[in-house]
């Protein structure tokens, strides 16, 4: 039969399951062929499971035994530094193109217990580092919407997948925005969680106080559904939250938003992008939003606060790979060269790059100077948004200063691609919630096409992007549904 | 401003081998966002002031093991790119000057 794969999402699909209109294994063959279809040229795969067939029968004899939940028989698919044991997971890196996974993520964990489908894994930034897939070392992931562009980074190939009807939900990972920038880039919806609020037990760490895993998917109402399993204190994670860490605020009659207009002024930011954002606004405040201006002073630390506070972290977290315990090895004479070869060898170029530039911020003499003041403007920054939101309840900005680039545009100059962070970096400084949903289109006129000119109008996917104080979720879903009309 | 010989001291440090253009590019790049970055310290912060501490606070739990003994172990060696039985296989690390860093 046929399954409309642009109809699904989480509820619809656990109704046909329980009404028997098709089973997990139909359901499982229609994204098979969907992904067979459309990934040749989108690359958001770089593995679909071998076993699908069988962990959909197996699910499908769970649900004929009575045993169904919320996400029984979903089709998810895990960004690929995300650990399934036994599988590959590679970090979009030659370092561990042939690395198996020894555990279960927790997040996996919870979603196999709640009998999940899990159809492979997602192409990626090189070790979640980059904000396009283009440092990935298997090939880049294009955008469906249009693919000569690029999916977003570093989570693009979860992105890229929910946008081509490759999987219902995936999962990314964020630490400077990469689940919501890529989401916004395809017009689908990601979180980036409260940190703490998931835990990180099997997700490869990149900046370890930064990092958190999050859902992406077509609708609000999907992504919360899948945050509410598979949030939750760990205790193999010492930095989870539970309900109680942060205290919701009870807000009176509808939430207010604060939009840190003089920051959106900026340069770099495009203009298609403000004049999206400008009728958002307008559409906030007809649904009877009130909006007011707030000031977020040391913003415009943010950007370069990250690019210190991260490679510093990534410096320490890329050590473990040595060619010793895991991952690839390449020998030289003796040990020293034995790491000089493999890491030269199985870590791309921005790797390599963040590595070093951690590596001096965090060595003696430029200790202070680099590292330290960047911790300590991480935390005015932090309490400039604490701040902001004594007098509103969401934060709201675009999600990146620009639609889906072409590919090839920014990889000369790596600051130029920091540059699209812009937005997103402060809700992973300041450790708070925050959601990327689609807000419209900008038509492009697309002017070269396989080396012919060509005119050709595309329309690219923007996102707004809402930040609410620590544990605050809820206020995001709520606001998102009635943003999108999902309710 | 930092110098070839600094990208060179700290992929010594880092453990990266690096080849002539690879460094001159690094040079560059990382001047670029150092520069960039830079702009922190124009930031006024009375540093005493920020409390480093903040609010991170220690998470205990008893120090006991939950897995079998050797219940991850062949899982976890077939992982190691050079195995010798039980044993994760390393080039020896004291003793002879080709070693020293």
């Amino acid at each position: 039969m046929e399954i409309d794969l642009n109809k699904l999402d989480i509820k619809t699909v656990n109704k046909d399951l329980r009404e028997g209109k098709y089973k997990v294994l139909d359901l499982a063959r229609a994204y098979l062929k969907q992904i067979a279809e459309v990934d040749k040229d989108i690359h958001a795969y770089l593995e679909v499971y071998s076993d699908v067939e069988n962990s959909a029968r197996a699910i499908d004899e769970r649900i004929a035994s009575g045993d169904i939940t919320p996400l029984t028989g979903i089709p998810f698919t895990i960004k690929d530094n995300i650990l399934n044991k036994g599988k590959i997971a590679s970090a979009g890196s030659k370092m561990l193109e042939n690395y198996h996974a020894v555990y279960d993520a927790t997040v996996i964990k919870k979603l196999k217990e709640a009998g999940a489908l899990f159809l492979g894994r997602l192409n990626m930034d090189e070790f979640a580092m980059g904000g396009s897939t283009e440092n990935s070392a298997f090939g880049p992931t294009k955008n469906p919407h249009d693919i000569s562009r690029v999916a977003g980074g570093s989570s693009g190939g979860s992105a890229a997948a929910v946008a081509m009807n490759g999987a219902l939900i995936t999962l990314g990972s964020d630490t400077g925005g990469s689940i919501r920038q890529p989401a916004s880039y395809c017009g689908v919806v990601g979180l980036k969680p409260t940190y703490g609020a998931v835990s990180r037990y099997g997700l490869m760490a990149m900046g370890s106080s930064l990092d958190q895993i999050g859902p992406i998917a077509k609708s609000v109402t999907d992504v919360e559904i899948v945050f509410n399993i598979i949030k939750g204190k760990d205790t193999n994670d010492a930095t989870t939250i539970d309900e109680n860490t942060y205290t919701v605020k009870n807000i009176e009659g509808k939430p207010i938003i604060g939009i840190p207009w003089k920051f959106l002024e900026g340069p770099g930011i495009k203009l298609e992008v403000l004049d999206n954002f400008k009728e958002s606004v307008k559409r906030f405040e007809t649904l009877g939003y009130k909006v007011k201006d707030i000031s977020l002073p040391n913003i415009n630390y943010s950007l370069p606060v990250y690019y210190v506070v991260m490679p510093a972290e990534v410096s320490s977290n890329m050590a473990r790979f040595d060619g010793v315990k895991y991952g690839l090895l390449k020998e030289g004479k003796n040990l020293l060269e034995d790491y000089l070869k493999t890491k030269a060898e199985g870590f791309g170029p921005e790797v390599r790059r963040r590595i070093i530039l951690g590596t001096y911020v965090l060595s003696a003499g430029y200790y202070d100077a680099y590292y330290n003041k960047a911790i300590a403007l991480r935390k005015l920054i932090t309490e400039d948004f604490t701040n902001a939101f004594k007098d509103v309840d969401i934060i709201l900005t675009p999600t990146a200063p620009s639609p889906a680039f072409k590919i090839g545009e920014k990889v000369t100059d790596p600051l130029q691609l920091y540059l699209e962070d812009i937005f997103t970096v402060t809700a992973n400084l300041t450790g708070m919630p925050a959601i990327s949903i689609p807000s419209g289109f900008v038509e492009i006129d697309s002017t070269e096409r396989n080396n012919e000119i060509k005119i050709e109008k595309i329309s690219l996917p923007l996102g707004i992007q809402m930040t609410a104080r620590h544990g605050e979720e809820k206020l995001l879903f709520d606001t998102g549904k009635i943003f999108l009309n999902e309710i | 401003m930092i110098a070839k010989k600094d990208i060179e001291k700290l992929a010594e440090l880092a453990r990266i081998g690096l080849n002539e253009s690879e460094k001159d590019k690094l040079e560059k790049d990382v001047n670029s966002i150092l520069d960039y970055v830079g702009q922190i310290n124009t930031a006024k912060v009375d540093m005493s002031a920020v409390s480093r501490v903040g609010s991170v606070k220690n998470v205990m739990r008893e120090d006991v093991v939950l897995n079998e003994t050797g219940e991850n172990k062949e899982v976890l060696l077939n992982e190691a790119p050079k195995r010798e039985c039980d044993y994760v296989s390393v080039k020896k690390i004291l003793g002879s000057a080709d070693n020293e860093a």
